[in-house]
């Protein structure tokens, strides 16, 4: 059941200056969050892939959070940080299979970057890397935190159709926190801006 | 051969140059003259006191004082391994950790060197017993204080990298498992090191303490392999058990890292 596409369900969720806050995510579907720094997004990404302390209910399908054990959990929803961090020499290390060629070169890699020593790669580099290490890992639903923050505007619409073309044919299901908002009108499918200490719909133009 | 009896008045003789030590250090103004003086009271005090209880100990030879003893030593020896590690497990179990690890590997590698090796009659006899357990101990609880410290310090530093492991869905034990091995190995390096150095670079104390005493020195070589492999062992086993405990403690039931659990750095350090 956890390796096939499914809804994240999220109800009565707290974590930091964020109260109650209930959500679904269909497969398939990109929820944009936006809203100020400091304002919670990355707590409530964090409370989703289980790594701090937090009250509610999280499902993914019909599985509870706290019912498989939490990397499990973590295999299927996986959070990727703003700042990945890497730890060994490098780069394909991090790797556990080689990602394809194809695609290297979609999200503007070099194809000999795998054998590269993590210094070697530029934070630009570091974050599409990252992406592609994610990717590798094969999760069923992402929580994507600015991935694209540290890109410039041709290889962040670059990386963006990339995502979503995996997104897409893998039915993955997509937390993405953004703050520009010509990418949000550009990949969401739902917008929810932070407010306060809840989450409000904000509706399309 | 009997040992040339020291008396206090040479030992007060030799205290003088402690004192001029004390004295050169003040003048440079190195800030350790008070340090030092306290300390050379405490050897004193602590060791005339530990003579005493030894004397009586020796007098009545009984299981049940023995076995006092030892306990005390391992809790005094637990509370010096909580007291040097720079961030430490809050609620107890930096002093827990410690004391069951010097417990398990002190206690049970010195049972077994009494009972199998030395065998004196009856194996508890404190002449044997004691040194033996303080030889372990001292040497042990630097290894458990110095993989403890390292893990948590280590913890603390790499803590964006475990969260990264986590966040990729390994399991707690993978994403602090190199920060876990490389601990263990620097709470034992010490013991190796010593072992390797033994007899080339430096003469073991305890070897050297027999020879004074009129022992041969094959006999003293003998003791001292036997107790070298003892606190070697004593070390590796007690720092590998408190490194596990301690990094599993450092993660909740929900593979959580939990650095919440650690206090806060010592002042200046």
């Amino acid at each position: 059941m956890l390796d096939t596409p499914a809804r994240l369900t999220i109800r009565d969720l707290d974590c930091g200056c964020l109260t109650g806050v209930s959500l679904t995510v269909d497969p398939g579907e990109v929820v944009c969050l936006s809203g100020p720094s400091g304002g919670g997004k990355s707590r409530l990404l964090r409370a989703i892939a289980d790594l701090d302390p937090h009250s509610g209910d999280v499902w993914w399908g019909d599985d509870h959070q706290g019912g498989v054990s939490a990397h499990q959990w973590r295999q299927q929803v996986m959070l990727l940080p703003a700042e990945a961090p890497w730890w060994f020499e490098r780069v394909g290390a991090h790797f556990p299979a080689c990602p394809e060629a194809a695609d290297l070169a979609a999200v503007g890699l070099p194809a000999d970057a795998l054998g590269w020593p993590v210094t070697r790669l530029s934070s630009g580099e570091r974050q599409r890397a990252a992406l592609l290490r994610m990717m590798a890992h094969k999760p069923r639903a992402l929580l994507l935190d600015e991935p694209t923050a540290n890109l410039d505007a041709a290889t962040t619409e670059r990386v963006e159709a990339w995502l979503l073309r995996r997104i897409r044919a893998e039915r993955l299901t997509v937390l993405w926190v953004a703050h520009d908002m010509a990418q949000v009108k550009r990949i969401a499918g739902r917008h929810l801006r932070i407010n306060g200490n809840s989450l409000e719909t904000v509706a399309w133009t | 051969m009997d040992v040339i009896e020291i008396t206090w008045w040479s030992l007060a003789g030799t205290s003088l140059l402690v004192l001029g030590l004390a004295v050169c250090t003040h003048l440079a103004r190195m800030g350790v003259s008070r340090d030092l003086l306290i300390a050379a009271v405490r050897t004193v005090i602590q060791l005339a006191l530990i003579g005493l209880v030894l004397e009586t100990l020796f007098a009545f030879a009984a299981l049940q004082w023995v076995v006092l003893m030892g306990v005390a030593m391992v809790l005094i020896a637990g509370r010096e391994v909580m007291a040097r590690q720079n961030r430490r497990l809050t609620g107890g179990w930096a002093f827990g950790i410690g004391t069951v690890s010097m417990f398990l590997s002190s206690f049970t590698v010195a049972a077994f060197a009494l009972t199998v090796v030395i065998g004196p009659e009856p194996w508890y006899t404190p002449q044997y017993s004691i040194p033996l357990l303080g030889m372990m101990l001292g040497n042990t609880m630097t290894g458990i204080a110095l993989g403890l410290d390292r893990l948590t310090d280590t913890a603390w530093q790499q803590r964006q990298v475990i969260e990264g492991r986590l966040m990729l869905g390994q399991s707690w034990s993978t994403a602090i498992g190199d920060i876990r091995r490389d601990a263990m190995r620097t709470g034992m390096i010490p013991t190796i090191n010593a072992m390797a150095a033994a007899g080339v670079v430096s003469l073991p104390g305890m070897m050297t303490g027999q020879i004074l005493a009129g022992t041969p020195p094959a006999l003293a070589v003998k003791y001292q392999i036997l107790v070298m492999f003892l606190i070697t062992v004593g070390t590796g086993f007690g720092t590998v058990a408190s490194v596990l405990i301690g990094a599993r403690r450092l993660f909740d039931d929900r593979e959580r890292l939990r650095l919440d659990r650690l206090s806060l750095p010592r002042k200046g350090a």
